[in-house]
């Protein structure tokens, strides 16, 4: 059992008959800073749009325009969440089971999206993709369009969500030991059934907390989509854009709204990871 | 099946794991392979399952040579030290795996893949913790699941690495005597690697003494331990004093002291040897004070006295001999303890050690 375990199994600590010291403590530190950083700022946006009567909340937030950019906003965050899942799992792979030339490299090279300011980053990939740029100039006779469109928001909020899956599943692919997989193969697995039945099981866990931490800043971000994302209504226009646009118009009831609406859609989506990720441990048989 | 390896070498660098290793392993009997750690014991092992290849030479399963063989298809059923079971797998699971993932053409229906388990976990007494996961049970338990699921798959042959390494020493021995019975019923063609001489005499039919990457001595367990064949066997079973020293006629000469052997050694006078002898191969009496130094026996002074149970062992240090340390050699006794008191010996006392046998090599 890991210590940490052991700290949860105590619920009601006795004064005299303590694992750890300072349970209530930490635990009143513990709450007023997440109150302080975290649950205040929030409740100040939740009351800021209660301001708004019912039917003025209602008409805002599903006014057509939004209900795109919500449709855009998270189902561009879960296909890069997706994507960089299955990429940022490959070269977690690549970096630690293989040695090679440059692997340094390569390894810092993978937190660069968390380094670079994201307004960077858009212009970058603006220019990139654009009709003219380097890499737009051959897609375009290809007829893949990618600067100003959904597209191009989705290669920004790969590129800018590329580090978390990585760096998660990283540290768990290193402490698995080979035995594993030489065990597998003893007992008759192929290369697949090794990785299908006993790899992939045990990075799952890391693989969904990456996923998770990319999909939430995904849908959050905004400086690096909207110099590549066109903003066009209805089409390439993503909520914390709508969000700037109704603050710019000092609207700040509306924009409330809105955020009131992304917080408690983002919520949904974490907590039902976070249910995905307990009831694999469950099954798993690690918080037993 | 019958395995066989020949003239395997294996190098990690400058380190030579395995010079020139011919051996071979008859059908059905349990063959420890025993070695300090670095000998090469593990890696030639992991030679036979497939897990690692050798540099040079050839290993023969059943006289066919499997060298180009896949681990995968070798029918080895390999048995890790740290268990390597599938922890996200509950016991079943991992006993069922090997079956699971067999091609469709050769796989079990359900019903006797759950048989099969099952029978295995009754084998390995453990079917009441089929629902369990790893993480859930002890490592002796965990040991003996890891045991049923390299079974399920029926492989020819079963090769174990340090198997009870990591248990306590109860636990240890409980299984060995586990694994002797178990091998007593199937039968099945065994290696186990270990270091510790104690499990490789209890458990195998035959011991592999290997050293530096090479074969010191094959033999049952009784030849080895009564008649090692190099200094090295000798040391590494059992407790043992020794003492250097040269040929003089049928004596040894230790310094000026003087060690009967009492048998023509065939070394010719003068020559440096090294003289073994195991703890109940000597006696200790009482030096009296102002007797001829050169008298029998080497010189040395009680340390310790250890009595549990019927035997008393007694720690001594040399008085004249210096190792190259600097420190006096020491040397292990193993008397009875009605001897220890009719002698009157207590700790501090000096007294000479007299060999009632001895084992001499030459100095090399």
């Amino acid at each position: 059992m890991k210590p940490n375990e052991t700290m949860l199994r105590i619920r009601k600590p006795t004064r005299n008959n303590q694992l750890f010291p300072g349970f209530g403590l930490s635990l009143g530190f513990t709450l007023v800073y997440l109150a302080l950083i975290v649950l205040i700022p929030l409740s100040a946006v939740v009351l800021k749009a209660s301001t708004l009567n019912a039917s003025a909340f209602w008409e805002t937030v599903t006014a057509p325009r939004l209900l795109a950019s919500y449709r855009l906003s998270f189902g561009a965050a879960l296909m890069a969440g997706l994507i960089n899942s299955i990429f940022g799992l490959m070269l977690a792979w690549v970096l630690v089971r293989y040695n090679f030339f440059g692997k340094k490299l390569v390894d810092s090279l993978i937190d660069l999206p968390f380094a670079l300011p994201t307004a960077v980053t858009g212009i970058a990939l603006a220019s990139l993709y654009s009709k003219n740029g380097w890499v737009g100039r051959y897609l375009e006779p290809l007829g893949l369009k990618v600067a100003f469109t959904p597209l191009g928001i989705l290669m920004a909020l790969i590129f800018i969500g590329l580090p978390f899956v990585v760096r998660t599943v990283q540290p768990i692919l290193e402490d698995l030991e080979l035995e594993y997989e030489e065990a597998a193969s003893s007992l008759g697995a192929t290369r697949w059934q090794t990785f299908r039945f006993v790899i992939l099981p045990t990075l799952f866990p890391a693989i969904l907390t990456g996923f998770a931490l990319a999909f939430a800043r995904s849908v959050g971000e905004y400086g690096s989509v909207i110099f590549i994302a066109g903003n066009i209504p209805l089409v390439s226009e993503i909520t914390p854009l709508i969000i700037i646009t109704k603050l710019e118009q000092y609207d700040t009831a509306g924009a409330t709204a809105i955020a009131v609406v992304m917080l408690f859609i983002s919520l949904l989506l974490l907590l039902l990871i976070n249910g995905l990720q307990a009831w694999t441990a469950k099954r798993t048989g690690r918080n037993l | 099946m019958s395995i066989e390896v020949k003239n395997i070498r294996k190098t990690f660098g400058d380190f030579i794991a395995l010079d020139d290793v011919s051996l071979s392993f008859p059908t059905g009997e349990l063959v420890t392979l025993l070695g300090p750690s670095g000998c090469g014991k593990t890696t030639l092992l992991r030679i036979i399952a497939g897990l690692e290849t050798a540099d040079q030479g050839h290993v023969l399963l059943e006289g066919d040579d499997a060298s180009e063989t896949h681990v995968r298809e070798r029918q080895v059923g390999f048995v890790f030290q740290h268990y390597a079971l599938f922890r996200h797998m509950t016991v079943f699971e991992n006993v069922a795996f090997g079956l699971r993932v067999k091609n469709k053409k050769e796989r079990p229906s359900k019903e006797q893949i759950n048989k099969k388990v099952h029978d295995l976990l009754n084998l390995v007494q453990l079917d009441w913790l089929h629902d369990r996961f790893p993480s859930q049970l002890s490592g002796g338990q965990r040991q003996r699941i890891a045991l049923a699921r390299a079974l399920a798959v029926e492989p020819k042959v079963l090769l174990l690495d340090e198997p009870f390494g990591a248990l306590d020493a109860k636990v240890r021995k409980e299984l060995r005597r586990w694994l002797r019975k178990l091998h007593d019923e199937l039968h099945i063609t065994s290696i186990l690697v270990t270091h510790d001489q104690e499990e490789a005499l209890e458990v195998s039919d035959r011991v592999v003494l290997m050293n530096h990457g090479k074969v010191e001595q094959i033999g049952n367990p009784d030849e080895v331990y009564d008649h090692p064949a190099t200094p090295f066997v000798y040391g590494f079973l059992g407790n043992v004093n020794f003492f250097h020293g040269r040929v003089e006629g049928t004596n040894i000469q230790v310094g000026d002291q003087n060690l009967k052997h009492g048998l023509d050694t065939g070394l010719a006078p003068g020559t440096p040897v090294v003289a073994f002898a195991r703890p109940h191969e000597l006696d200790i009496v009482p030096a009296i004070e102002g007797e001829n130094k050169n008298s029998d026996g080497v010189l040395a002074q009680i340390d310790r006295i250890l009595s549990f149970g019927a035997t008393s062992r007694l720690e001594l240090s040399a008085i004249e001999n210096l190792e190259d340390s600097g420190l006096p050699q020491s040397f292990e006794v193993e008397l009875s303890r009605a001897e220890v008191q009719k002698r009157q010996l207590t700790e501090g006392l000096q007294v000479r050690i007299i060999p009632s046998q001895l084992k001499v090599f030459q100095r090399t």
